[in-house]
């Protein structure tokens, strides 16, 4: 199918938000319930679910994260509505996170295993409501969409020396164009951007966005200086330096060409979602999945994810485009990986002719076509922690 | 002719764009420029070889930024890595508050 440039056919929602699925979500607000949500994705089709290891004794600003990343997820357009599953006895109680996401009019059901009397009852009960959830999903038609409606998460994983000369410059190209058209682009990863910070602050809309680079790339550096350890023994990681980066310094300006060119407009928390249009960057560490989960909750509808050295990495609820640093990847993990970008490094094709296939990948992804991370399943979901549990 | 890439004419390092054998004419480009050098190890596709001497405590220089300071006086034509580069940033064993 031809997609008339910057359109997509998408979900509209009732709070306006457009999305690219239609997901029924299953979310455990505590680890206590991950097992009876995934449970309930094997009886229901159309759900989906994660697991994770969080929800209780969690206090202040890392209760209120992690509170926050549940609720984007079950506000992100690409979810038609939300089964909320708790146990009960939580600091993350389910009911709570229910309520903030019915406040914007979608469909929430809230099931508890403790009140259900049970793992079983809980089951079934959950499957009831999703089943009904799914039904009601499937009438929703998709129409003709426009991509000032997309938020766009922008990630490099498993890095090599190729990445900041072929798949990051061209997704640079993408962020650029996508912001062009109206639409919105998150940079993130704030570890790996540690030694590139003043090439953003420099082109931050004002100071105070410039003021607020500084001050995420300092709290991130101080928290490895405060360990006593050199930040190399974490990030770049072993692959990364396999792959021919040296330092962190290295792998953050080959991250930075991601954001291309575009004036900063905004630095968001983890998992928040962006008041303004344009390119954005979210204060996420560089660690893979805890970064996607904070794009995708911060309302990231796709999001493109360059790599050299090849992962997996998926969403429950968003479609990833893998693309590749260097052709041998590609090759090697063709069952993993969307777009060859190696084609840069071999002269064959330019950042710019890379840039334009995803482009077009965008439309039809987001019109539907599934990515191999949605085809093999990979429902990845890690939160940012940022303080210890009790 | 070896393929190499040297990013701004600040850098004083190349990265490989495929393996490169020990060879003791490899041309490269800087800017405009054709320079040849010696290079004295196999470079793998992705690594870094020093295209100018850099001093024991010398920037390492690629993208036109800095990503690192040599931890030994390293040759022009000398593989430039973990064992020779050292991060300056993220230094907790360095700089402890």
């Amino acid at each position: 199918m031809q997609f008339e440039k910057g359109k997509f056919l998408g979900y509209r929602r009732a709070d306006g938000r457009v999305g690219v699925r239609n997901h029924v979500l299953i979310l455990p607000t505590i680890t206590c319930a991950t097992k009876a949500a995934r449970q309930i994705t094997e009886l229901v089709h159309g759900t989906v679910s994660f697991v994770h290891q969080h929800g209780c004794a969690q206090v202040g600003v890392d209760y209120e994260q992690t509170f926050r990343t549940y609720v984007g997820m079950g506000l992100n357009p690409n979810v038609y509505g939300v089964v909320v599953l708790g146990l009960g006895c939580e600091t993350h109680q389910a009911r709570n996170v229910a309520k903030e996401i019915a406040a914007s009019g979608k469909r929430v059901e809230v099931v508890s295993i403790q009140d259900e009397g049970g793992t079983l009852d809980a089951i079934a009960q959950g499957a009831k409501l999703a089943a009904r959830l799914v039904q009601e999903a499937s009438e929703v038609q998709r129409e003709w969409c426009d991509f000032s409606e997309l938020i766009i998460g922008t990630e490099c994983g498993g890095s090599d020396a190729c990445s900041g000369l072929s798949a990051n410059p061209a997704v640079g190209y993408v962020s650029d164009k996508i912001v062009e058209l109206g639409g919105t682009s998150i940079l993130a990863e704030t570890t790996e951007l540690i030694g590139a910070e003043h090439l953003l602050a420099n082109r931050a809309k004002n100071e105070h966005v410039a003021k607020r680079v500084y001050e995420v790339i300092d709290a991130m550096e101080k928290r490895s200086i405060n360990m006593g350890v050199d930040i190399r023994t974490g990030n770049p990681s072993p692959g990364n330096i396999k792959g021919g980066l040296s330092s962190l310094e290295e792998k953050s300006l080959g991250a930075a060409n991601k954001a291309g060119k575009s004036t900063l407009n905004e630095l968001i928390d983890y998992a928040e979602r962006p008041t303004e249009k344009g390119l954005v960057w979210m204060d996420t560490p560089g660690h893979d999945i805890e970064q996607l989960t904070g794009m995708v909750a911060g309302g990231a509808q796709i999001v493109l994810f360059t790599t050299g050295r090849g992962t997996p990495t998926g969403s429950p609820i968003a479609p990833v485009i893998k693309i590749t640093t260097n052709t041998g990847v590609f090759e090697r993990m063709s069952e993993n990986m969307d777009i060859n970008g190696g084609t840069i490094i071999e002269g064959k094709e330019t950042v710019e002719q890379v840039g334009e296939t995803i482009l077009n990948e965008i439309s039809k992804v987001a019109s539907g076509k599934l990515t191999k991370a949605e085809i093999l399943m990979q429902h990845d979901f890690g939160i940012w922690r940022i303080g210890p549990t009790f | 002719m070896y393929k190499s890439i040297i990013l701004t004419e600040k850098d004083n390092v190349a990265t490989a764009l495929e393996n490169i054998p020990s060879v003791e004419d490899l041309k490269i480009t800087i800017g405009d420029e054709q320079r040849v050098i010696n290079l004295l190890e196999p470079i793998q596709f992705g690594h870094k070889f020093a295209i100018q001497d850099i001093a024991e405590g010398g920037y390492i220089i690629k993208y036109g930024e800095v990503i690192g300071r040599a931890t030994k006086f390293i040759k022009c034509g000398e593989y430039v890595h973990v064992h020779n580069l050292e991060g300056t940033r993220g230094r907790g064993d360095k700089d402890a508050v």
